[in-house]
């Protein structure tokens, strides 16, 4: 792979299973409630050129708590909106003192790009399709709140995987800690080549099929306007694939439902799913800021 | 064309092996050159004239000079990219006699001032270049050009090359109006229609980058389709440019059998090189039609050995870095590829023991009847001396900031290759030399 800064984060892919733990660990020991100053004089950049209300907000509170300053690029306002290349704009931010970058963008890979040409460390907030490792941090994060290990769970993606950064770096994390992973979603959202992401992937057409026995069911956002000119219409979709008490009642008794969000209720889960005991939609949220504490101390050196 | 200045005029190449697979020789030959054509072509020793210059060939192969259809020199209008000049000096570097220079400049190559204009000597070319003219106004695909003016101004082809002519009636009247002058079509086969915001090959490898890929069937179903318009006009010629999946290969096999010329070329990228080399979004493997999958890549090396393949081409398309250092959804499609052409298919086709002939044949005899170029992709005597001489064991390295070109975006920087060009003759007198 490119040789990038040190502390990157860039996907769960190429990441060591030590190197996960590690960062699930430090995770562990931040406190959200009674934070460390290890940031305290770094400045963190956050460069967002998609809209953002979680990652944002959450990776923004992770750095000040931690006693970091932080500045808020976005797409619009900035110099980007003149046609600036998204290298300039690094090497801007690199001038202008960032120690740490954390950067959403709509391209694939655009992270590495930047993380290539980079002296500071990169951390990816979602990239294109491509991943979106933080999210899989604190989805596992939270797994692991609730369950003992990953290994032997039985997790279900559903939804609209092949559009998913989210879908790919959980496939990634889950498969090398040994979970057994089964995908979920007629074709036009899971295609057949999703089975060549990780080894043991399983795919199947059948909402039914794949929640039966899950330990972990991760519901994924449904765009509407991703339906249009597709094969199947809304209300198909929604009758298939739609998770529902009913659905939720051929898992285990004590699985858990997850979803990135934004949710949209009565779409790709009714109402009553999201607000259900077993939804730890969220605290996936809450867990997000301990997580990028973790990422973002680790990132600045600063991972005790 | 070539310019000389105070160079012989007369050239005998002596000891060296020759392969002339249009006119059958493949053996130990000396070969006198003058007033830029083939004098005397005879075993070693034979002959008696005296030359200006002898050139000692000895352990090298002598060939036709190497003929390249599908070249993008970037002139007029992106001189930021290449120039004529840059483009041809990389041909000649890679040994390259002739090329074919695509259309899709700017503005497009589509009347016959701009044909004219790229083959003025003020251009530098010190190979023969010969202009590919736009098939539509603007490369728009909808209103034809002047195909016999374009002809008449020197045009060899025509194409509307990066876009496909998709109108069903306007490919039919291409290729109708076209056989009657004997002018070969050639298409950039590719379905637009359903590769809007691809990358990449649909595969393993787009779906794990998160990129959207483009279908076999985008390529395949346009090649079927322009091939069953060929069968239906005598004497129509269609080249289906830079064919990269196997099941297109099926098209241009059942074209060959039918009323119409069916031909087709294939890039040494796609014989190479496959959809998993794009790697970690390495935008010096973006280019289009993309890099298939490794069945693919077989497929095509089995129709370079049996005859399916006419020629090799290398698509040379330079970008500017910013171009290319880039996300890869912004990044330019093409990579550089003149001078690394023949050591790929010496290194790469031999190792699927197709003969040196074969490889000489795709770079020589092939291409030049592809388009009907009189008098070159052959040494005969009375030809043009256009001439390259290389030699097929040689190991380097390819250095791309030793390019010629004056871009720098070949993935193939730092291979280690064998066979490299020694001497490249146009016209009689030296375009390269090697050090």
């Amino acid at each position: 792979m490119t040789k990038v800064a040190r502390g990157s984060l860039l996907d769960i892919e190429h990441l060591a299973v030590a190197e996960i733990s590690a960062l699930l660990n430090l995770a562990r020991r931040m406190n959200p409630q009674k934070p460390r100053p290890l940031l305290r004089g770094k400045r963190v950049l956050l460069l967002f050129y998609e809209a953002s209300t979680r990652t944002r907000s959450s990776f923004e509170i992770a750095a000040k708590s931690m006693g970091a300053m932080t500045t808020l690029v976005l797409s619009s306002g900035s110099s980007i909106e003149k046609g600036e290349s998204l290298l300039d704009t690094g090497y801007t931010l690199q001038a202008v003192g960032a120690d740490v970058m954390v950067i959403r963008h709509p391209s694939a890979g655009a992270p590495l790009l930047m993380a290539s040409h980079s002296n500071v460390p990169v951390i990816n907030a979602g990239d294109g399709m491509h991943e979106h490792p933080s999210q899989a941090l604190l989805d596992a994060y939270t797994i692991l709140r609730h369950k003992k290990t990953l290994r032997g769970l039985k997790v279900v993606i559903i939804g609209d995987i092949y559009h998913s950064r989210v879908a790919r770096s959980a496939i990634h994390l889950l498969s090398k800690f040994g979970a057994q992973v089964t995908l979920c979603g007629p074709p036009e959202f899971l295609p057949d080549l999703a089975a060549c992401l990780a080894p043991g992937l399983q795919i199947t057409r059948s909402a039914e099929e794949a929640i039966r026995g899950a330990d972990v069911i991760t519901v994924l956002r449904v765009q509407k306007e991703r339906l249009a000119g597709m094969k199947i219409r809304l209300q198909d979709y929604i009758a298939r694939y739609q998770m529902t008490m009913s659905r939720l009642k051929l898992a285990k008794k004590d699985a858990l439902v997850m979803h990135p969000g934004p949710i949209i209720r009565g779409l790709e889960l009714t109402w009553e799913v999201a607000d259900c005991p077993q939804s730890v939609i969220v605290e996936e949220v809450k867990n997000g800021v301990p997580v990028r504490m973790a990422i973002l101390a680790k990132a600045a050196g600063k991972a005790r | 064309m070539a310019q000389g200045k105070s160079k012989p005029n007369s050239i005998l190449i002596k000891g060296g092996h020759v392969i002339d697979p249009a006119a059958g020789v493949n053996g130990a030959m000396d070969v006198l050159l003058r007033d830029g054509r083939v004098a005397e072509i005879a075993a070693p020793n034979k002959i008696r004239a005296s030359a200006d210059e002898n050139f000692n060939a000895r352990g090298l192969v002598v060939t036709p000079g190497f003929i390249d259809l599908h070249v993008h020199l970037r002139e007029p209008g992106q001189n930021y990219k290449e120039t004529i000049a840059t483009g041809t000096a990389a041909a000649a570097a890679g040994g390259f006699t002739s090329v074919c220079c695509m259309p899709n400049t700017s503005p497009i190559v589509d009347s016959p001032e701009w044909v004219t204009w790229i083959q003025q000597p003020q251009r530098g070319a010190v190979v023969n270049v010969f202009p590919i003219a736009a098939a539509t106004q603007s490369s728009k695909g909808a209103v034809l050009t002047d195909f016999r003016g374009l002809q008449r101004a020197g045009a060899v082809a025509v194409s509307d090359d990066g876009r496909p002519i998709l109108s069903e009636t306007i490919m039919r009247e291409a290729l109708r109006l076209a056989s009657e002058i004997n002018l070969p079509v050639i298409q950039h086969a590719e379905d637009t229609r359903t590769t809007e915001n691809c990358s990449m090959n649909e595969s393993a490898t787009s779906f794990r980058l998160g990129l959207h890929g483009m279908k076999v069937a985008a390529e395949a179903s346009i090649v079927d389709r322009d091939v069953h318009m060929a069968e239906q006009f005598t004497g129509a010629r269609l080249h289906v440019a830079h064919l990269s999946t196997a099941e297109a290969l099926k098209a241009v096999r059942r074209g060959k059998r039918g009323k119409g010329r069916v031909t087709c070329e294939v890039t040494p990228h796609h014989f190479t090189l496959t959809d998993s080399d794009v790697g970690d979004y390495n935008t010096n493997c973006k280019m289009n039609p993309p890099l298939r999958s490794e069945s693919d890549r077989e497929a095509l090396l089995v129709a370079m050995a049996d005859g399916t393949v006419d020629a090799i081409a290398t698509d040379h398309a330079p970008h500017a870095t910013h171009e290319k250092i880039i996300e890869f959804e912004k990044a330019s499609f093409g990579i550089t590829g003149l001078e690394t052409a023949l050591a790929l298919a010496i290194s790469r086709l031999g190792a699927q023991r197709i003969p040196l002939k074969r490889i000489v044949e795709l770079f020589t005899a092939g291409p030049a009847r592809v388009l009907d170029l009189r008098g070159r992709g052959t040494l005969a005597r009375g030809s043009y001396a256009d001439v390259t001489i290389f030699d097929p064991k040689k190991r380097w390295t390819f250095d791309v900031t030793k390019s010629r070109s004056k871009s720098h975006n070949s993935p193939f920087d730092g291979w280690q290759l064998m066979g490299r060009v020694i001497a490249t003759i146009v016209s009689g007198r030296f375009a390269y030399r090697s050090d």
